[in-house]
């Protein structure tokens, strides 16, 4: 039993994390109808970033507590994506908002190697260690199940995001614009909506989610690495789609329920296939579940049209 | 043919002869130019028609009918598979080259109907996200079928793959005439040379047919395909699974070429690479294509030979190193090729399809 | 077209040598990655055989009456086997008479066949996979224990020293896999029980799943077989979990990168295997060292050095038995040499694996990697 709770608790956390990253695709496709390939890509720069800046902390203000030192971390790492989500937007894909569907979704690809190869070039192919800022050992173990307490804030924080997310787009102006300009371009432009604006903005708050985003995946695991990003992202989309594409509430359910698929796949795959097939198979649930969700139930879970989108 | 010469600076145009015979010989040659250099670069060529091959494939999916398609290594794979099983020592078993290559064909055409079904309905986005998956799935159950029964040998791939063998005759020994002998690299070239011409013909009367005009009809706006009675299901499955047999032949070429296979040679980057091949060289137009390939392939060759001692002499060492820089241009001809040139190097001029399509800006 | 053939150009002016006059230059070809992640084991293989020509031109060879200038032509292949062959059929264009390489198993194994066909010798310092000296080419070998032979000693340390039930992690590459299948064989052969088996990838991050599964079987030892970026934060997540077991990885973990990695989750039930002796422990492993320090500008032994000088080596004494460097009237010879070399006996047997290759099991104490 405890073993089962555990696979819960592991379930709960990677699917946090999987939220996290989801709710960024979800705004920007909500709003474009794009797939930012280099979403994911974001969250590594984010990550470096922050491992960056940590280095200089140590170096100029070496008794800083950890907690400060997060704080600033974030401080810098989160304006760093933003203003390369911006420039994302601002240079690669406004300029083909009217082109045929191809043609952005390459650009994101290109965009998304380009920025693992230029992370490459600046922090090398090494894996990089992360330091323990929020603490990673086991706190006492309630009926058998281990947790950290940096797991327990990556909970928090992603429900805390989408929290926000959520007030930032039923409750303000900039929202409002938001939900506008993602039912129709031109008639939001029409309403006055400066759209241009609003695309740029979605892109920025997406890339400061990333950056969140990495740094708890970082802060998790104890690494970072210019290839992170990657395969987080991609299942990230996933955990979108099931959820409901361009529905916040969608990312973060996709993203736990995703989670949880995986971790108790691995767990149970071999019982459940008589010894057939076991946790080597871990990385296709995401594609399978993807491939099943789009073809059975294009909508997701929480449902928003969707493959009249495309 | 035409479309190539037509696309040489300055000579194409002015004398179209000099310029048809020239490039025909420029083919027939390259192999020895290139041997003059060394065999290495015999094999970078014939590597460059294998992927002259895939991306003609490929193109069929993406530049004629639009779909895009991340997933294309797959095929690639199933044909270099089933050459594997087919003639190998792993179950003992060596079919003639005229057995299995059609097999691999129809295993890797069949395995783009199972992918095309399901993915009919989807378009655009969700459509490269889903193939992408289909891709990495087939590679993880490559890397993955040992265990219970040993498949496909799991990681470690299968070696001493059968060479291509015509009527008895072994490319892969040196061939001798009297005195005269042609090393197996020239006698690959040419094979793979009669494939890529084979297929160029094929393609092109499929592009100019009513199946190709079906596809220019659909990728340009698929809602009138439909008003029109282009049956747009059959001509999507009709160009995954085409396209899916180019690289299923392409695969298996390269199982014999090679000799080893294993899952890694299959992994998300080969679909991207020659995806960028396409892309590079102009979707939808079979010259760009196969410039595209050529360029790609030799480019990573170059830059080992360039790059390196360029830098080291005015760095004093190596900064970039080939493999980084390739990627970095690899990721920098995906951008720029899509926000300034859309068509590709070389734009399509062939009646039924039209470049400007793809750059005009929609309303 | 045109880019390439200039691009042909230029090189052909680098490439062109100027042979001495009186010696007659004899070209021995290194294959490793050289640039890249992995350029600095590459880089020294190509400077332990570069050690190893040099010792012996210094030495002065005479082959069939004419004195031998020994030289060297370094080849990057990217670790990537499709370079590999493209490198191995440039090594073979060149006319080296004997190649001394890869790293990789998967460039060795694909670049074996062309080395093969052009009937040049190869012998490669790093290559593990036993798959290797099992193609039946009669002219490849290697100088390094091959992954059997590591397999078994850590199934044989951890069955033997440090519990019966064992779970095995691989990553799914051809050595995680690989290495995993001969460690099963080794701890069932040497009396324990093999608990359970789990997989993940070379890229992954997140064991925690596999992990919890693990837990639940209740091992006294886990065995990681991958490499390092992938053993640091399972350490880590082995700690998370509340799991007691020890830990053993080989060579691939067997680095100072996974303490880096692992941060405070390694201590002393840590333990890793290396294939070959620690520096120290070799026969002629200290003068190696400082020699190699004074040669190349204080860079540190790696790993291959030895064993690259000692297949170079192997092959200019097979070269002296058979009076000489031409690959078909020396070849033969290799498979009979027998001379101590820096990192022991170098002796081949019939497959063309050294024979009595030496694993050495380490564990993490003070901070490091100590050799048991």
């Amino acid at each position: 039993m405890d073993i089962l709770l555990q696979q819960i608790v592991n379930g709960l956390v990677v699917g946090s994390v999987y939220a996290l990253i989801a709710l960024g695709y979800t705004m920007v496709y909500g709003i474009l109808g794009l797939i930012n390939f280099a979403h994911g890509e974001v969250l590594m720069i984010g990550a470096l970033t922050a491992l960056q800046t940590l280095g200089v902390l140590e170096r100029i203000a070496p008794d800083l507590g950890p907690l400060a030192q997060l704080a600033i971390a974030l401080g810098v790492a989160v304006p760093v994506c933003m203003t390369l989500g911006f420039l994302m937007e601002r240079l690669a894909y406004r300029r083909l908002r009217n082109a045929p569907r191809l043609a952005p979704l390459i650009t994101a690809i290109g965009v998304s190697f380009l920025l693992q190869t230029v992370a490459m070039i600046l922090w090398g192919r090494n894996y990089h260690t992360f330091p323990q800022l929020i603490p990673t050992t086991p706190l006492e173990p309630v009926s058998g199940v281990f947790i950290t307490p940096v797991q327990i804030t990556i909970v928090v924080v992603s429900a805390l995001m989408m929290a926000g997310l959520l007030v930032l787009v039923n409750r303000t102006r900039l929202g409002r614009a938001m939900r506008a300009t993602a039912e129709n371009h031109r008639v939001a432009s029409l309403m006055g909506v400066d759209v241009n604006a609003i695309i740029g903005a979605t892109f920025v708050i997406g890339a400061g989610l990333a950056a969140v985003a990495g740094v708890m995946f970082a802060s998790n695991y104890g690494i970072a690495h210019y290839a992170m990003g990657f395969l987080p992202g991609l299942k990230a989309f996933t955990a979108a789609v099931l959820g409901g594409i361009g529905n916040l509430g969608g990312a973060m359910l996709g993203g736990i329920v995703l989670g949880l698929v995986e971790s108790l796949g691995a767990g149970y795959i071999e019982h459940l296939s008589f010894g057939f097939l076991n946790s080597s198979y871990q990385d296709i649930f995401a594609f399978i579940i993807l491939g099943l969700v789009l073809i059975f139930r294009p909508t997701g879970l929480l449902g928003e049209r969707v493959s009249d989108r495309a | 043919m035409n479309d190539l010469v037509a696309s040489i600076p300055f000579l194409g145009k002015r004398h179209p002869a000099v310029a048809r015979w020239g490039t025909l010989a420029l083919i027939i040659l390259a192999p020895i130019l290139a041997g003059y250099f060394g065999r290495t670069w015999i094999r970078v060529l014939d590597f460059a028609l294998l992927y002259m091959l895939l991306a003609l494939g490929l193109n069929l999916v993406v530049g004629f009918a639009g779909l895009l398609d991340l997933g294309y290594i797959a095929f690639y794979a199933v044909g270099a598979y089933t050459w594997a099983f087919l003639a190998s020592p792993h179950f003992e078993l060596h079919w003639p080259i005229w057995a299995i290559l059609p097999l691999g064909a129809g295993f890797a055409a069949l395995a783009g109907i199972i992918l095309g079904f399901p993915v009919l309905r989807l378009r655009g986005d969700y459509l490269a996200i889903v193939t992408l998956g289909f891709g990495e799935i087939v590679r993880i159950f490559l890397n993955n079928l040992n265990y219970p029964v040993n498949i496909t040998n799991g990681p470690q791939g299968i070696n001493g793959l059968d060479p291509l063998v015509l009527f008895g005759w072994d490319l892969s020994r040196t061939l001798r005439l009297g005195d005269f002998q042609i090393h197996s690299l020239y006698l690959y070239y040419y094979f793979f040379l009669l494939c890529v011409a084979g297929a160029v013909i094929l393609i092109h009367r499929l592009q100019i047919s009513r199946i190709g005009r079906a596809w220019a009809a659909m990728r340009d706006d698929e809602l009138a395909a439909k008003a029109i009675g282009i049956d747009t299901r059959a001509m999507k499955l009709l160009a995954f699974s085409l396209g899916a047999t180019f690289g299923g032949v392409a695969g298996g070429l390269f199982g014999a070429f090679q000799g080893f296979v294993s899952p890694e040679s299959f992994s998300l980057m080969e679909s991207i690479a020659v995806l960028t091949m396409v892309v590079f060289g102009g979707m939808g137009n079979i010259v760009g294509v196969i410039v595209g390939a050529l360029a790609l392939t030799f480019l990573p060759e170059i830059l080992r030979h360039v790059a390196v001692p360029l830098q080291q002499t005015l760095f004093g060492h190596v900064i970039l190193d080939p493999e980084v820089l390739r990627m970095l241009l690899l990721a920098l001809a995906m951008i720029f090729m899509m926000l300034w040139k859309p068509a590709g190097l070389v734009p399509a001029q062939a009646r039924y399809s039209r470049p400007g399509l793809l750059a005009r800006e929609r309303p | 077209m045109k880019k390439s053939v200039l691009a042909l150009a230029v090189m052909g002016f680098g490439a062109a040598g100027i042979a001495h006059a009186q010696e007659v230059v004899v070209k021995l070809g290194v294959a490793a990655p050289l640039t890249g992640a992995q350029s600095h084991l590459g880089k020294d293989i190509e400077n332990g055989a570069r050690m190893a020509i040099e010792d012996y031109n210094a030495k002065g060879v005479t082959l069939d009456g004419k004195k031998v200038k020994f030289e060297l032509m370094p080849e990057d292949d990217q670790a990537d086997p499709r370079t590999a062959t493209t490198v191995a059929q440039r090594l073979s264009d060149a006319g080296v008479k004997g190649v001394i390489g890869h790293l990789n198993s998967g460039a060795s194994i694909p670049s074996s066949r062309i080395y093969d066909q052009a009937g040049i010798p190869m012998i490669s310092p790093a290559s593990t996979n036993p798959k290797l000296t099992q193609q039946s080419f009669k002219l490849v070998y290697r100088t390094i224990a091959n992954d059997v032979q590591q397999g078994l000693a850590i199934g044989k340390y951890a069955a033997g020293h440090l519990g019966k039930k064992v779970a095995i992690i691989d990553d799914r590459t051809a050595y995680g896999q690989g290495l995993a299948d001969e460690v099963e064989k080794a701890v069932k052969a040497g009396g324990g029980t093999v608990v359970g088996r789990e997989f993940t990838t070379d890229k992954a991050t997140d064991f925690m799943a596999i992990l919890t599964k693990v837990k639940s079987k209740s091992p006294e030892v886990v065995v990681y077989s991958g490499m390092d970026s992938q053993a640091g934060p399972m350490l880590r997540q082995i700690k998370q979990l509340g799991i007691g077991a020890k830990f053993i990885t080989g060579d691939g973990g067997c680095t100072a990168e996974i303490i880096k990695l692992a941060g405070d989750a390694i201590g002393e039930t840590a333990y890793c295997t290396q294939p070959g002796l620690p520096l120290d422990m070799m026969p002629g492993g200290k003068g190696f060292t400082e020699r190699y320090k004074k040669r190349f500008n204080n860079s540190e032994v790696q790993i291959y050095a030895p064993y690259a000088y000692d297949a170079a080596s192997a092959i200019i004494e097979a070269m002296k038995s058979a009076g000489s460097a031409d690959p078909a009237k020396y070849g033969p010879a290799i498979a009979k040499v027998n001379f101590p070399g820096v990192s022991g006996k170098v002796v081949f047997d019939a497959k063309g694996d050294i024979k009595d290759g030496a694993v050495t099991v380490y564990q993490f104490k003070g901070g490091q990697w100590v050799a048991q």
